[in-house]
């Protein structure tokens, strides 16, 4: 049962994940994209990792594909020109494909996977957010720091990047708005009345 | 055969669940109108049936009937996926509610990482019903809420981070039970911060009053569902309003104790309100924080969109982490019943 459900999941994913960069409408790439990421998720959450399957539902599908479509809508992208000289990088690409499945094999391929470390993650008793946890912050505290400096960076830069000063805009400081008193903008005249002609 | 009992078991539950959820949503918007109406001194709906009760089916059987008009230059696939996106989340983040002390579709031991997840699917279906229909009001609509979901969701999860930090767990009933006892005990004292803040982000999430630019009727008609129809138009509805009760419920388990009894500890009440089971206690509560969706829109002037944006980053999400820093010292030093 659990294995037809697997492979199920994994066709999905295969097909939108291949289907993410062949349709024409960018939009429509964004939405298999997000399909494939749920499937992932699924598959992982078969394996028993649920944290790793929920927070990939929750960072990716939730957050940065939302502003990926956001983009995309705003962008008039023609595709038929980013379609020109397929041929031509053809070669490159392809090389540069092939040497990334070599690393990834390399790094996650079936001699790095012990079938111990499946049985560990499978036991319904160990809670695998807390083994993460544990993991991240004893083990392997210092790459963990370390990727949430770089990631700082980033956040600092792409903001510097965005930030521009435009001369002339009016813009509010609420600070200012809220200090304001009465009397500063309400001036009480009292007059005399006039007399009422007859 | 042990297997198919069990599917039959969870379906059933399933319909245990989303049956009155329904019939929740259609008195929701009965009850919406008629508090609003003597909010603004008029009576609302009183004609449908005794005191207008059946007019919530009225309006079921009027929307069900009308015919969905596609627009000719709309996506039609995503147009017709659109409201589906946007009921599905709403729909399955029940799963992992617990209503009283065991009564819960999905024990699991993430179920607040995976209420996250779900509340911040909705988006999609706004954005892509705005994107597919192919009309000017219904892309700014979506532009707005899109922005608007994403930065609150920020604060939201920062808020239920103080709360997972002093419950020491990620699972929904092990949260609920971390606050046993007299009302005091409850999270909201100790994080009163966190919950005003994630009350102002939830109603801000299911873009309502005084929140509600992605609706503005004054400026973009009725924002991204200006195009849709009859049931379509219906289903965009039931999210809105199945997302609100949604959060009315999370806000009664992560703060106010979820079906434990108000008057735990009490000396003379306590004992008096012993025989109330568990979900009671619970639905009232939901019941008082959608009074409260209900009373906001009665009372607030909805937030120019500027407003909205730096109250969300510049106010809520420093106060989230300013007491996140107070809820660790809390744990650190033992602090009070709740630690």
């Amino acid at each position: 049962m659990l294995q037809i459900i697997f492979y199920v999941f994994a066709a999905i994913l295969l097909f939108s994940a291949v289907m993410v960069i062949s349709v024409k409408n960018p939009v429509h790439a964004a939405m298999f994209l997000v399909l494939s990421f749920f499937s992932a998720a699924a598959i992982w959450l078969l394996g028993g990792a649920e944290f790793l399957g929920i927070a990939l539902v929750l960072v990716y599908v939730g957050a940065v594909m939302v502003l990926f479509l956001f983009v995309l809508m705003m962008l008039d992208i023609n595709t038929d020109i980013m379609r020109q000289g397929f041929a031509r990088y053809l070669p490159l690409g392809a090389a540069i494909g092939v040497v990334m499945v070599v690393q990834m094999l390399l790094v996650i391929g079936a001699a790095q996977i012990t079938p111990e470390a499946g049985a560990v993650v499978a036991d319904p008793d160990v809670n695998n957010i807390k083994m993460i946890g544990q993991v991240l912050y004893t083990v392997y505290v210092y790459p963990f720091e370390l990727a949430a400096v770089v990631l700082l960076v980033a956040i600092i830069a792409a903001i510097m990047l965005t930030l521009h000063k435009r001369p002339g805009t009016k813009r509010q400081d609420v600070g200012k708005q809220v200090r304001v008193r009465k009397d500063e903008r309400l001036k009480v005249i009292s007059m005399p009345a006039e007399k009422r002609e007859r | 055969m042990a297997e198919l009992t069990e599917l039959l078991w969870i379906v059933a539950k399933i319909g245990a669940i989303i049956g009155p959820l329904i019939i929740a949503v259609a008195y929701m918007t009965y009850a919406e109108r008629r508090i609003l109406g003597w909010i603004q001194d008029r009576h609302g709906c009183n004609t449908v049936g005794p005191f207008g009760l059946l007019q919530p089916f009225a309006d079921v059987f009027k929307l069900l009937l009308k015919e969905v008009t596609v627009p000719a230059s709309a996506n039609k696939f995503l147009f017709v996926v659109a409201p589906m996106l946007a009921l599905m989340p709403a729909l399955a983040a029940w799963a992992v509610i617990p209503f009283a002390d065991g009564w819960v579709l999905a024990d699991i031991n993430a179920g607040l990482l995976y209420i996250l997840a779900m509340t911040s699917l909705g988006v999609y279906g706004i954005i892509l019903a705005g994107w597919a229909s192919n009309s000017k009001y219904a892309l700014l609509s979506t532009m707005r809420s899109g922005a608007q979901v994403i930065s609150y969701e920020i604060a939201m999860g920062f808020a239920l981070v103080g709360v997972l930090m002093t419950a020491g767990s990620l699972n929904l009933s092990d949260i609920v039970n971390a606050q046993a006892g007299a009302f005091w005990n409850w999270y909201w004292l100790p994080l009163l911060p966190l919950f005003v803040v994630y009350w102002i982000s939830g109603v801000a999430e299911t873009n309502r009053a005084p929140f509600d630019v992605a609706e503005g009727e004054s400026e973009i008609v009725a924002g991204f569902h200006v195009e849709y129809s009859g049931s379509a138009f219906a289903l965009f509805f039931l999210a809105e309003y199945m997302n609100m009760i949604l959060i009315s419920a999370l806000a009664t388990i992560m703060f106010f104790g979820g079906w434990y009894s108000p008057f735990t500890g009490i000396p003379v009440l306590g004992p008096m309100f012993d025989w109330v089971p568990g979900i009671v206690w619970f639905l009232l509560k939901t019941a008082f924080f959608l009074f409260c969706y209900v009373w906001f829109r009665g009372t607030f002037p909805r937030y120019r969109y500027d407003q909205i944006m730096r109250l969300g980053w510049k106010v809520l999400i420093p106060v989230t982490v300013v007491w996140l820093v107070v809820v660790a010292v809390f744990h650190i030093t033992g602090f009070g019943p709740w630690y």
